[in-house]
């Protein structure tokens, strides 16, 4: 974790990016008066290396490298608690989402492992069109260099009949893939128009 | 492309959803017994998800019993696939929603009004592919990216609220031939099936009471328990397994804490991190927690006379053989 250089920050607010994540995740996180409700919810806190309160704060001043670098995006667990408790009526955790999306696509994700499980998750869906939970943990286990993730669980698994070694394609699984194709297509024109959202 | 904002905080007038709670106070009298349409026998779309395939399979097993038992007719949404979880939503919301939305898709093309899950997280990406429907904003790209014929005549409601409705519409009356009497049971909510309240449109957000209800209804003692919407970790059992362990060690002490026997459950994600995963949270916290984690639908089938097996209540990895133990004799029944 960088350590955040107080008079520096002027000079390293990035106003676009404020306006960026704003529109990205439809709220407007400006409103925020840092009553620290959100940090207070979590149950996070202690594994990020910004308090989700922080992270707002952060926000407001444009610091782009360290919230689309930090942690706490990518350990946030969208369990919508701050979005419940927010006062400012502000979709904390939507917030959150967005700028995880964000830094898939600044290809400055902290969390890698997380990353790599959710890739293998997907590919695993545009595969079989649902998700091989058997097949998923040894090839996470043999791409994060974690080959034991989880070996543990195995054999009380596999006592109650509940370890599958085949996966089970659905038969339109095309179609699955096809949305897949659709989404990257969409995602491609819209990066040549060079627009950023259809939203506001 | 950015993400597009699909989620709303406030709640929608008209929605489904039958406890009307708010953040001020714990909804205490929830609104009085109508017969919804979808306890009348009529066909229910049933969304199982990836998880109850697997290791989930007891909360498949169960829900479906039970079901069948209240003469709620569910039908499988034929050749459904999986609706991406966390994992799209990580990538793209539009992504999240045109992969649960070909399952929404494939049950209105049947004719269905109504999708139950008993997974939260299916249930948050339907919901999700929903409002990117009705948002005038998304609903030209989230229709290319699906792909087929969608016009957003399908609700999506949770397993709890289903057997909610059915308490409130007194279906359980009369069929609990076996009530869980003495049976110390804690409901554990977790994040989804009640946040972010204009999304669940169901039960109170802080203190949600839908499934303490149910439980009273069969016969067990409720506890109140604190923590029944703490988050349990979520997915991050695999990649970031400390955080799972601490989180539910948490829950699992405060759930012994307040003389819980067992914790119930509506999620198969929660149910694998606080009983699957016990293992791990025991040898985290160097304790020996030996607390049985029970799908809701298996308790409720077990009060409702349905067979152990056909519940499968021994799938479960932290025996739950306890509740079959007959309550002792009433006292006051012996001296009489």
């Amino acid at each position: 974790m960088e350590p955040i250089h107080i008079l520096e920050i002027q000079k390293t607010c990035d106003t676009e990016f404020i306006r960026e994540v704003e529109a990205a995740s439809g709220q407007q996180v400006r409103k925020c008066y840092q009553c620290g409700n959100c940090s207070a919810t979590c149950g996070f806190t202690r594994f990020y290396d910004y308090p989700v309160n922080q992270i707002m704060r952060l926000v407001q001043l444009g610091q782009r490298d360290i919230v689309l670098g930090s942690r706490s995006v990518w350990l946030c667990a969208a369990c919508q608690g701050c979005t419940t408790r927010c006062p400012c009526n502000i979709d904390v955790a939507g917030v959150m989402e967005a700028l995880r999306v964000m830094s898939r696509q600044t290809e400055t994700v902290s969390e890698q492992d997380v990353k790599l499980f959710y890739d293998e998750f997907l590919r695993s869906v545009r595969a079989f069109g649902r998700v091989f939970e058997a097949g998923l943990l040894p090839v996470y286990g043999l791409l994060s260099r974690k080959p034991f993730t989880d070996l543990d669980l195995a054999p009380g698994l596999l006592r109650k009949g509940k370890l599958t070694f085949f996966p089970h394609r659905i038969g339109k699984h095309r179609e699955v893939a096809a949305i897949f194709e659709r989404f990257e297509k969409l995602r491609r024109s819209k990066a040549s128009e060079g627009g950023k959202t259809d939203g506001p | 492309m950015a993400p597009e904002s699909h989620r709303s905080k406030e709640a929608k007038p008209g929605a489904v959803g039958s406890i009307q709670g708010s953040a001020a106070g714990p909804a205490r009298n929830p609104k009085p017994a109508t017969r919804n349409w979808y306890l009348t026998g009529r066909k229910v779309a049933y969304y199982q998800g990836c998880s109850l395939e697997g290791l989930a399979s007891e909360y498949d097993l169960s829900t479906r019993a039970v079901c069948e038992t209240l003469g709620i007719n569910l039908v499988e949404i034929p050749d459904w696939s999986c609706c991406g979880s966390t994992p799209a939503q990580s990538l793209d919301p539009l992504l999240s929603g045109a992969l649960a939305g070909r399952n929404l898709a494939i049950a209105e093309g049947m004719g269905l009004e109504l999708v139950m899950t008993p997974c939260p997280g299916c249930l948050g990406s339907l919901k999700g592919a929903i409002e990117l429907h009705e948002n005038a904003e998304t609903r030209q790209s989230f229709l290319e990216v699906l792909g087929m014929p969608f016009e957003g005549r399908v609700r999506a409601i949770s397993v709890l609220q289903l057997f909610y409705e059915a308490l409130e519409a007194g279906l359980f009356r009369e069929r609990v031939v076996n009530p869980l009497k003495e049976k110390v049971i804690v409901p554990y909510y977790g994040c989804l099936l009640t946040r972010p309240p204009g999304f669940a449109q169901f039960d109170d957000p802080e203190n949600p009471v839908s499934m303490d209800r149910i439980l009273e209804a069969i016969g067990a003692t409720v506890p109140d328990f604190p923590y029944k919407t703490e988050c349990c970790g979520a997915t991050y059992g695999v990649t970031r397994n400390r955080i799972v362990t601490e989180l539910t060690g948490r829950i699992l002490d405060m759930a012994l804490r307040v003389g819980a026997q067992a914790v119930a459950v509506a999620c198969p994600l929660c149910q694998q991190n606080l009983d699957l995963r016990q293992e791990q949270v025991n040898r985290h916290w160097k304790r020996t927690f030996n607390l049985p984690v029970v799908y809701l639908p298996q308790l409720i089938g077990l009060a409702l006379g349905i067979s152990p097996d056909r519940l499968g209540l021994d799938k479960l990895m932290v025996n739950a053989d306890f509740l079959l133990e007959p309550a002792a004799p009433d006292a006051s029944e012996v001296s009489s």
